[in-house]
Order: structure tokens, then sequence, then C-alpha cells
């Protein structure tokens, strides 16, 4: 049942799959190019969880299960959409362009953001589950008073799906027609809660209850993800209101480095999603349909392999900033208090290193 | 100097037209705020003169009415947010205290998240439960937000531009018992800025501190200690957070003795603030504790009861003999 709602262009053994609505527009070399992104975010997401076992970070978020998702979502966006993310979108935040050490200032806490959000136009993460689904649909209000054919993206998952923050942002795309597109990546796991848990309907179906299209897309097939996103955002630009997308995909690691899943999920259902695999399966179909060979791919590997290293240099050459910074940009206007509290640390040697 | 009479609502509603006249990127946003004019009437006649873009009746959810403002603000827009009553800014507690406080920070500076949340609050309007609260405190605590409070006509009317222009966050608390009052209007010039304490009638004996609607009732109990010999200095704190605290000692190293009044419960009020800081700061010149005259710790009463629950001018007295036979 659930197969045939899917939208697939790819099947898990990596052979093309056609479809009524979707064809791929994808040429070989750009197909190349996503398997490149995919394997390169996985590498630096496995350097990520690492780096937290060697109590280099405070905390990961790992990816590894949802790259299709991201990298095809990622791929799919025009240079002036707007984006806001969770704390997991890493493969966005790839494709935005930002580099890798920056995603993982918040994760090693030394900032809690990361990057400059207009340059990237990638919000800074959002931890609280469904806020930035509402900001994002205010964004998109100013994009449609401004007259821009814009989209703007707010990427959340099946846990958020239930908070009222995230329902709210569905009225109110529907009511202004903004133009956003809600991207749900179902991972079927919220910590050690199952999708099941949030809702008893497929969660795309949600939308059709608001007064717009949902979409349920392969999460693991990035040809058929990409499609699927470009055809919302170009949606939503031209003034056709949201869409949902529901990526049906598997969080194939822990929920973060804190997480133990071995407590609540089991071992057979992570390996029927091992068959899944998104990276696998566009690597069978560079490897059958476009003849890539395997130094190719093997240079592909040896990319990720130099960029994890260089990543981990330097996050372990991030210090922690002086802590006087703590005080820069909690107002954007001078404050009394800010004041008092710089002249103390000061005062008291604790910044600037004068200790 | 062009100076007109009209009631607080009327200068807010004129406040908010300057300010949208002024820039383009204004929107006000909220429930019944369009054809209705809000349930106060504050944004009468707005939607009609800006248009639905500009004045957008909001669906009922007042967490989106926050974070979409917030989305509206990184995007450039200035939005003027009404929560229709006190009660109801809960459920948009969350975007006010993890969004709309933090995101200047968050961003390294890079978001403006200038936004101004109106909220109607305090008592004395007779109403059923849940429009009559004075959650003030609750964001006087949390850094990253400026809450201030106007008293007057005058002060609505620039105050309510003041926040509009100013780059930081600003919950605006409108007393709603006082909308109908009207005070004489200065359409030139702003009497402060806006996060200055105003001094509403000076005297010798005692500073007595309070905001919004509490204010009235500080200037009655003045006016009747001073028949019974005793000097109230009554000081409108107008901004909650910062507190303008020089104005605040300035007075009471004059007086020696502070009372802070408020409608809100005592414990970990903006009332409570102030007779902290002054205690630290005035330590030497105030000859009794500083006291607070507050509601009572319990939920806000039905209000058939409300004026034994609010400070009246009987227990500001009360207090004033306290501090003066302490």
């Amino acid at each position: 049942m659930i197969e045939e709602e899917l939208v697939q262009l790819l099947s898990p053994e990596g052979e093309r799959v056609t479809q009524a609505d979707y064809e791929s527009t994808l040429s070989g070399d750009e197909i190349f190019s996503f398997y490149r992104d995919m394997v390169i975010i996985r590498r630096i997401c496995n350097e990520g969880t690492s780096l937290q076992r060697q109590g280099q970070l405070a905390l990961w978020a790992p990816i590894q299960g949802q790259e299709a998702a991201q990298i095809g979502a990622g791929r799919a966006l025009g240079p002036m959409d707007f984006t806001f993310p969770t704390y997991r979108e890493h493969g966005i935040a790839w494709c935005r362009g930002i580099p890798p050490v920056d995603w993982f200032r918040l994760f090693r806490a030394v900032s809690n953001g990361g990057w400059d959000p207009q340059k990237y136009r990638h919000s800074v993460p959002t931890v609280v589950l469904g806020n930035q689904a509402l900001n994002a649909v205010g964004y998109a209000m100013g994009v449609q008073r401004d007259g821009a054919e814009e989209a703007v993206v707010a990427f959340f998952g099946d846990g958020a799906s239930s908070q009222g923050d995230v329902l709210e942002s569905f009225v109110w795309a529907a009511t202004f027609n903004a133009p956003v597109v809600f991207f749900l990546q179902n991972n079927q796991w919220a910590i050690s809660e199952p999708s099941s848990l949030q809702a008893k309907i497929p969660l795309y179906h949600r939308a059709q209850g608001f007064g717009f299209p949902g979409v349920r897309v392969d999460g693991n097939d990035v040809l058929a993800v990409y499609e699927v996103t470009k055809r919302a955002l170009e949606h939503a630009r031209v003034g056709g209101g949201p869409t949902l997308i529901e990526a049906f995909t598997y969080r194939m690691g822990a929920h973060t480095t804190s997480d133990d899943p071995t407590r609540y999920r089991v071992d057979a259902e992570v390996e029927v999603w091992k068959h899944r695999d998104p990276v696998e399966r566009v690597k069978a179909l560079l490897v059958h349909e476009y003849k890539v060979k395997k130094t190719a791919l093997a240079e592909v590997t040896a990319e990720a392999d130099a960029m994890a290293l260089q990543l981990r240099e330097d996050v372990l050459a991030m210090d922690p900033p002086d802590p006087i910074t703590m005080f820069d940009h909690a107002y954007a206007a001078p404050h009394p208090l800010i004041d008092e509290g710089r002249s103390e640390m000061i005062e008291m040697g604790i910044s600037g290193g004068s200790h | 100097m062009a100076t007109t009479t009209m009631t607080m609502a009327k200068a807010l509603n004129e406040g908010l037209r300057r300010a949208m006249e002024k820039n383009k990127k204004v929107l006000l946003m909220g429930e019944d705020i369009g054809k209705l004019g809000g349930v106060f009437r504050i944004t009468d006649g707005l939607q009609k003169d800006f248009g639905e873009d500009r004045v957008i009746d909001a669906p009922l959810a007042e967490s989106a009415i926050v974070g979409t403002a917030v989305g509206l603000a990184i995007r450039g827009y200035r939005t003027v947010v009404e929560i229709q009553f006190d009660g109801f800014v809960y459920p948009a507690f969350d975007q006010i205290v993890s969004q709309v406080a933090k995101l200047h920070k968050r961003s390294d500076g890079v978001y403006n998240m200038g936004l101004v949340i109106r909220l109607p609050f305090q008592g004395g309007i007779g109403a059923i439960e849940h429009h009559s609260e004075s959650p003030e405190a609750y964001f006087a605590q949390t850094a990253g937000l400026r809450v201030v409070s106007c008293s007057n006509a005058n002060d609505a009317y620039w105050m309510i531009q003041q926040s509009i222009e100013h780059d930081d966050p600003i919950i605006f608390c409108e007393p709603m018992s006082r909308y109908w009052e009207k005070g004489e209007v200065d359409l030139d010039n702003a009497p402060q800025g806006l996060f200055d304490a105003a001094v509403r009638r000076e005297g010798s004996d005692v500073t007595v501190v309070g905001y919004g609607a509490s204010l009235k009732t500080i200037l009655r109990a003045a006016a009747t200690a001073e028949g019974e010999g005793v000097s109230l200095e009554v000081i409108d704190a107008r901004s909650l957070a910062p507190l303008d605290l020089d104005t605040m000692i300035t007075s009471v190293q004059k007086t020696g003795r502070l009372i802070a009044v408020q409608e809100s419960p005592h414990t970990a009020s903006v009332g409570s603030e102030i007779v902290a800081e002054l205690s630290e700061r005035c330590f030497y010149s105030l000859r009794a504790p500083g006291i607070r005259v507050s509601g009572y710790h319990v939920p806000y009463p039905p209000t058939r009861l409300e004026e034994d629950y609010r400070p009246t001018v009987d227990r500001i007295l009360d207090a004033v003999d306290r501090v003066m036979g302490f």
C-alpha cells in the first residue's frame, strides 16, 4: 500500500522506475555530482560521530540514510530560495555552500548558530521542534509582499509533525497561499518513538485536510526527491501556494550521539532499510547505465576522506570564543545590563585572556 | 506646538498610522484587527487605508501570529502584532522566548528582530477569566526582549512609534482599563526616550514607582497623602526591562523610601527587581526597606473581586504608613 503511494524513479537495486507524473531530467554528469554530494556528506557526518565519541563535540546528529532526501531537495533549490532547517539538515547546508566546519560550531558548543543565514539563504538551526515552520511561512509572506519569485522551504521531521507550530504553519500557508514547501523527512523514528505514534495516516495525507497538495516521495531515491521538490518549488514561486512533501526515509543511525537505538528498534528493520540505501542505488545506476568506472568512484571516496580529514583539523582548531562575546548581539541596541555584564567580566579578568 | 486631546486608544491608533505612513515595511497582524479594528478598536480604519496586505487579519493561533512575524522580520518587515488579551499570549510564549528573543544573537547580529508585540494587560475592565492578567515579568526576565508600558495618551502615541523604530523586539504592554481615558497628545515632539522613566509628581518623603494602569491609582494616593502631610514622589517606570534606574536612584536618594506598585503577584516580579536594584544601589539612602504593593499570589480572581486584588489607594497608603513608620 505504502509502496504504491511513493513517487520513485530509481529502485533500491538502482533500476529506473517509470512514473506517470514524474520523470528524471538529470544528465549522467548531474547524477554523478549528486552521488558525489551524498558520499561527501555521509563521510563528513561519520566523522562527526567519531569526533563526538572522542570528546570533541558536545553532540552530533547523524544523517546516515537521509542523504538522498537532503541532496535531492538541496540541489533542487534555486539560488534565491530561502531555507529553514532543523539541526540535522547537513545535506541542505552543503548544497547551500556553507563550509562543513560551520555546521559543527553548534555541536562543538562554541556558537548557537554557525553561519551568516542571509549570505547562504539558509537560516540558523532550530532546535525547538517546529518553530521554524512558522518562521518559514512568515518569510514566505514577506516574499509575497515583495512580489518576488522565490520559494521558501521549511524542513522538519515526523516527530515535529505533531507540534502545534507545524500544524499552525499549515493553516497559515493555506490561508495566505504562501510560497512555501514543507519538506518533511519521515525517518520513521523521533528518538525512540515510531512515526505510527505521531500519525494514524500517511503524513502527506495531512496536507489535503489543510487545503493544499501533499506528496510522498521515496526519500532514499535522490532522482525522485529532486524532481518532486523542483516541481513544488516552482509551483510556490509562481503563486501556486504550499506543498507538503513527505520524504519517506530511514534514520540508519542514532537520533544523536546521546541516543541508543538498540533499546527501541529491532535489527531486522534496520536490515530491510540497508537494502534501500540511498547511496548504493545511485552508484548502481552510475555503474550499469553510465558505465562509470571504479576509479571515478574511488576518486570521490578519496575526496570525501580528504574533506573529513580537513574537517577534523578545523574542528580541533575551533576554540571557544572569548567569553565577552556572549554579550555581542544579545541586543541590537545598547542595553544597560549588557554594559554591566561586560564591565564585570573585564574587571574580574575573565575576558580577553587577561586572567 | 500642535497638541490635541484624545483617548489612549485613539493615540495608539494615530501612532500606528503615523508609523505605517513613515515606513512601508511596517505591517500589523492580529485577530480581528481588520474590518473590526480590533476588539478595542486600536487598529480602527487602518486596514481600509493601508490594505489587507499591511493590516493582516490573522487566523486564531497566537504562536503563528508571532512565529510568522519572526519570518517577516527576517525578510525585512516590521510587524506590530496584536495579542487580543494578556491571557492569550501564552500559546505564543515559545516563539517569543525561543525565537524572537534569541534570533538576533543566534544569527550573530545578521537578523534584525525589530518587531512589536502589543499586549493589552492588567485588570479593571470587569472581564471574565484570562482577560486581566499581568504577564510582564515573564518577558522582563528574558534576555533579548525589552518590555515597555504606557500609562497615558501622549506616551501611547509616542512609545508605540518609538517601539516600531527600535531594532530590538519589544513587548508593548497597554493598560486596557486606560484605553478610554483622554489626555493631551503633543503631535510634534516625543516627550522622552522609550526607555526613560518619568517623574509624574515631585515629592520628598516616599518614592512610589509603578507603571500602566497603576499610575492613576498612585497619583490619587499621592493627592490623599498630601492632605495627610506626606509627600509622595511618583515615578512612571515606562520601561520595565531595562529599568531606568538612574531616575529611580535620584528619587530614592532624595526621599529615602521606596514603594513599587504593580498588579502582578510579588514573586519574581518587576516590582521585586525595582526593590532589589535600589536596595543594592541606594542602601545608605534608604530609611526603610523597599516594599511592594502587588496583586495577591492567587490566580486573577473573578472580576467582581478584582478591586480587592488590584493595588488600591488604601493599600498604597497603608504601605506609605509602613515605610514612614519604620
